[in-house]
């Protein structure tokens, strides 16, 4: 346990990735495989139950603490990290406990053993309590910030899996790559799983997904490309990226989170039955029907439904999308060029059936009649005669839902990672408004104490009604300095909100805007970010919601339910979206 | 009653003495607590301050201005009312103001620390009706570890970068904390060299008597400095410019209360902080108001709302006195003193780019540093 706080330390005392990967390497060389298995899964993200609620942590640290509870949250609103708020208030460690000795001990896989399990599995509310104060009064600050992290579940120390996997491959003395895709299918509970995954002869097959090629984005039009002819154009979907899976008879459905996500679309796990055995295909997750593709809104409605009903599938049908075959017959077929791929593709949709779904202009009569629940689809391409043909093109996609356009070499293989020149994203340009920063919250992490994630709002019936939260694209530098503005026209708190005077005018951009009766606003903007301040605007210059409601998207008719299908909407989620969910909602390439 | 002082455009102004504390305009009479800039600002006609503090405020007000001194507890009168300065602990010379009338007392703490520290006179509390509290680190995560402790890590750091032939770079205010800090390590680990804005402050504290190891400064056209084994005892300011090249390689260190907070030290970009603040901690704060015995308090710069609410939960009368002072913001140092220290970090590391969120208003913010960082 104390090796595993020491890495924590020291992981969290860089900013270096090489210093970290190094530290990792050390670690993983000397860690007993036992532990190791632990970790990795620690440190690559893998989430546990948390054992005790952070509302009780909270209250019983305030009371050991003698501080009230509200007292707790204007700290956890500085510190931005409620591991370390708790164990910077709690009072100093008496010397030298029984505990004490326990934590050094055994070892990491025994700390979480006997500390976390056992709490996590006591019934009772007092037992817990008494659990958890007797490691506090064993514990400094340091370790314990590390074990609340195990305490609530999550633990996240600045490594990606990437990073973990590279560190991973140099102990196995194998490919990065190769390393990443058994840390993505291995299951890391035993000191054999930690022991398998470093064996550099291991047997990969399983079924792990590939590592996802991703593209560049292009910030200038494509005519320095080349020929155009060396292009596989295709839109660029709004949907989830995702890979199936199917070897051994079993599929897998993973995001790009690297998520399986199977249980949630059962529809396109039952179709995918069919698939002959030892098929990789890399696509998008949408909702279609009737033909046309429903917003991302209603796609992360079935995201959240981890066992969906008939209703759910029937009103919100999820269809994948396919636009790459990475394996066929068991075969590996990375490395052939994308046309070969895609023709096998091509051979493989006709052969099931499979549609070519050509996404219609907002409007259009459908070609065809709406085909309901086609739970496989074909990405179309579009075979443009010049790079003329393709800017066309990309000015129609917000009216058909998708985000721009896809550049791929045809003759490129499948790479791993971001490789520029390879793939290229064209998305539309944004959409803009200037808005009032109406208030804020502290930021988190690398931002905590500093006021950096804002609301915005725009002008209706003289007042500002709120339309956005941002908090990305400003530099360290104005963030610093907005925080000093924020605190100094502050006129209300509530909890760590601060609304303030309207005197900044932010320049927002945003990929959509839809009707909402879930905002007051009655829009929502889709993916709002910052892109300047616009110091030369006074609040009085900022936009208006009349504005704002001139850039919706037109209303698709096949959207306008009847309101009994209407399906109820989600819950706000009270808390801060969790890594995971987080993941979910990257979107797809 | 009228309060005995209060918050006018000029500052905090005491209407029966017609005398200012610490005021950020122009006034006839300045009493100044401390010379740092947030506190002691220039153009005033006469300014009064504690005789050890004499020289410090010369080096920063200028050599002509007119400064009348008060021995600690020694007491003078304006216009009838008592005014008498007190150690404060927090830099050489600072003071605690007392201001008594008609039978009342008022004390204004300026910025004070209850830490031992061997270059300045410590805290000592004084009995008053209402006190004047600063409130910097009014939270209670904020907890300072012993200077003993603090001393140790240095000097450990100090030596471990020695070892792999790197400078080390302690950043830290110019006034106070860097001659604190200098006090503290142990000189015979290696060479100090001080930068220009610590040497001035240096002089200033040998010139009134205090103690200190010896400290280089950095000579003018020096082609290389310490040769990776000196300490280097900066303003904040000077991380990532060019002033650090003559010392080869280096490691950086800042050496400030902030450093509590993990988040706000990987902000500014530093790879060690040391927790070490000439303002009182939280539990510094709770006993000072406590030592005063003062019934009413008001709470000036820093958490000062959570401070004043955590007082008034223990049965005092307590709000907040809005002044100009700073130290509030962890992206300035501590003592708030523009002049030297502007903020640094900004170009430690790049914000997080990009759009992140796929969903409309959730509600609550995801930090990007949550995302894992790099892929």
């Amino acid at each position: 346990m104390k090796r595993f706080t020491d890495l924590y330390g020291r992981l969290d005392a860089t900013t270096k990735t090489s210093e970290k990967e190094a530290l990792l390497v050390d670690y993983f060389r000397a860690v007993p495989p036992g532990d190791g298995a632990v970790a990795v899964r620690i440190l690559s993200g893998g989430r546990q139950s948390r054992a005790v609620s952070t509302a009780l942590l909270r209250t019983w640290a305030a009371e050991a603490a003698g501080i009230p509870d509200w007292l707790v949250e204007e700290c956890y609103a500085h510190v931005g990290d409620l591991a370390e708020t708790l164990a910077l208030v709690l009072p100093e460690p008496v010397a030298s406990p029984p505990t004490a000795a326990a934590m050094e001990w055994g070892g990491l896989a025994d700390c979480l053993r006997g500390t976390v399990d056992s709490i996590r599995a006591e019934g009772d509310e007092g037992q817990k309590r008494a659990m958890v104060e007797e490691i506090w009064r064993g514990l400094g600050p340091a370790e314990r910030i590390v074990w609340h992290k195990f305490l609530t579940g999550g633990l996240r120390v600045g490594v990606s899996r990437t990073l973990v996997a590279r560190a991973l491959a140099v102990v196995a003395g194998v490919e990065p790559a190769e390393m990443l895709e058994r840390l993505i299918a291995a299951r890391l509970e035993r000191a054999e799983d930690y022991l398998e995954l470093l064996d550099p002869t291991a047997n990969t097959t399983s079924r792990r997904p590939y590592p996802f090629f991703l593209a560049a984005p292009l910030d200038e039009p494509p005519a320095g490309l080349g020929d155009v002819a060396g292009w596989q154009v295709e839109w660029k979907w709004d949907g989830v990226r995702a890979q199936l899976v199917c070897r051994g008879g079993e599929t897998a459905l993973w995001t790009r989170g690297e998520e399986i996500v199977g249980e949630r679309f059962p529809e396109v796990i039952a179709a995918a039955e069919r698939l002959p055995d030892g098929t990789v295909l890399d696509g998008e997750l949408l909702v279609v029907r009737g033909g046309r593709q429903l917003g991302f809104d209603q796609l992360s409605k079935r995201l959240h439904r981890k066992a969906p009903t008939r209703r759910d599938t029937a009103e919100l049908p999820v269809a994948f999308l396919a636009y790459d075959l990475l394996e066929a017959g068991g075969v590996d077929l990375r490395a052939e060029p994308l046309g070969q791929r895609r023709r096998q593709l091509e051979t493989l949709a006709a052969a099931l059936g499979w549609p070519v779904f050509e996404p219609p202009l907002v409007g259009d009569p459908l070609p065809s009649p709406a085909r309901d629940s086609v739970p496989f689809l074909l990405s179309p391409l579009l075979a443009p005669a010049d790079w003329d043909a393709v800017v066309t093109a990309r000015t129609t996609a917000r009216d058909r839902g998708v985000e721009g356009v896809m550049l791929k070499r045809r003759d490129g293989a499948y790479g791993v990672g971001r490789t520029r020149g390879e793939w290229w994203k064209w998305k539309i340009e944004p959409l803009e408004i200037d808005a009032v920063l109406i208030g804020a919250v502290a930021g988190h992490g690398r931002r905590a104490g500093l006021h950096t994630d804002y609301t915005f709002g725009v002008w209706h019936d003289g007042r500002l009604v709120k339309i956005a939260n941002a908090y990305s694209g400003l530099n360290d530098e104005e963030l610093t300095e907005i925080d000093r503005i924020i605190r100094a026209t502050t006129l209300e708190k509530k909890g760590p909100w601060r609304g303030v005077t309207a005197t900044l005018v932010m320049e927002l951009a945003f990929e959509r805007v839809a009707e909402s009766t879930r905002h007051a606003s009655g829009v929502a903007v889709r993916f709002p970010r910052i892109v300047r301040w616009r110091k030369d605007k006074s609040p009085a210059e900022a936009g208006t919601l009349a504005d704002l409601r001139a850039l919706v998207a037109p209303v698709d008719p096949v959207s306008l339910l009847p309101p009994s299908t209407h399906l109820p909407p989600t819950p706000r989620p009270i808390s801060r979206p969790s890594e995971r969910q987080t993941r979910l909602w990257e979107e797809g390439e | 009653m009228t309060d005995l002082l209060e918050v006018t455009d000029a500052g905090l102004y005491c209407p029966a003495g017609g005398f200012w504390v610490d005021p950020w305009r122009s006034v006839p009479r300045a009493v100044i607590t401390h010379a740092h800039a947030d506190h002691a600002r220039s153009g005033c006609d006469r300014y009064l301050c504690a005789a050890p503090g004499k020289l410090v405020m010369r080096s920063r007000l200028g050599g002509r201005v007119p400064i009348d001194t008060l021995r600690y507890g020694e007491s003078t009168t304006f216009n009838g009312v008592k005014v008498s300065l007190h150690p404060a602990g927090h830099v050489l010379g600072s003071a605690q103001v007392r201001v008594e009338h008609g039978g009342i007392v008022w004390v204004v703490s300026g910025d004070y620390k209850t830490a031992p520290d061997p270059t300045c006179a410590p805290f000592e509390p004084v009995r008053c009706d209402v006190f004047v509290t600063e409130s910097t680190f009014g939270l209670p995560i904020y907890r300072w570890p012993a200077p003993e402790t603090i001393a140790a890590e240095i000097n450990a750091w100090w030596r471990a970068n020695q070892a792999e032939g790197k400078t080390s770079v302690l950043l830290a205010y110019a006034l106070g904390k860097a001659q604190r800090l200098a006090a503290m390590v142990d000189p015979s680990i290696g060479p100090i060299h001080g930068h220009g804005a610590v040497m001035k402050l240096v002089r200033a504290y040998r010139d009134s008597g205090v103690r200190l190891p010896p400290i280089d400064a950095v000579p003018a056209r020096a082609k290389r400095v310490g040769q990776g084994r000196a300490l280097v005892i900066a303003p904040p300011s000077v991380a990532g410019s060019g002033w650090l090249r003559v010392f080869g390689e280096v490691a950086v260190a800042q050496a400030s209360g902030w450093m509590t907070v993990r988040g706000i030290r990987r902000r500014r970009g530093f790879e060690k902080g040391f927790v070490v603040s000439d303002h009182a901690d939280f539990p510094g704060l709770v006993a000072a108001v406590a030592a005063t015995g003062a019934r009413r308090v008001l709470v000036t710069h820093g958490s000062s709302e959570a401070f004043a609410r955590f007082l008034r939960g223990r049965g005092l009368e307590a709000d907040v006195l809005a002044t100009r002072f700073t130290g509030e913001q962890p992206d300035r140092d501590d003592a708030g003193d523009a002049g030297d220290d502007d903020g640094v970090g900004s170009e430690a590391e790049p914000d997080v780019p990009g759009p992140d969120m796929s969903r409309p208003d959730d509600g609550a913010a995801v930090d990007p540093a949550d995302r894992g960082e790099l892929s």
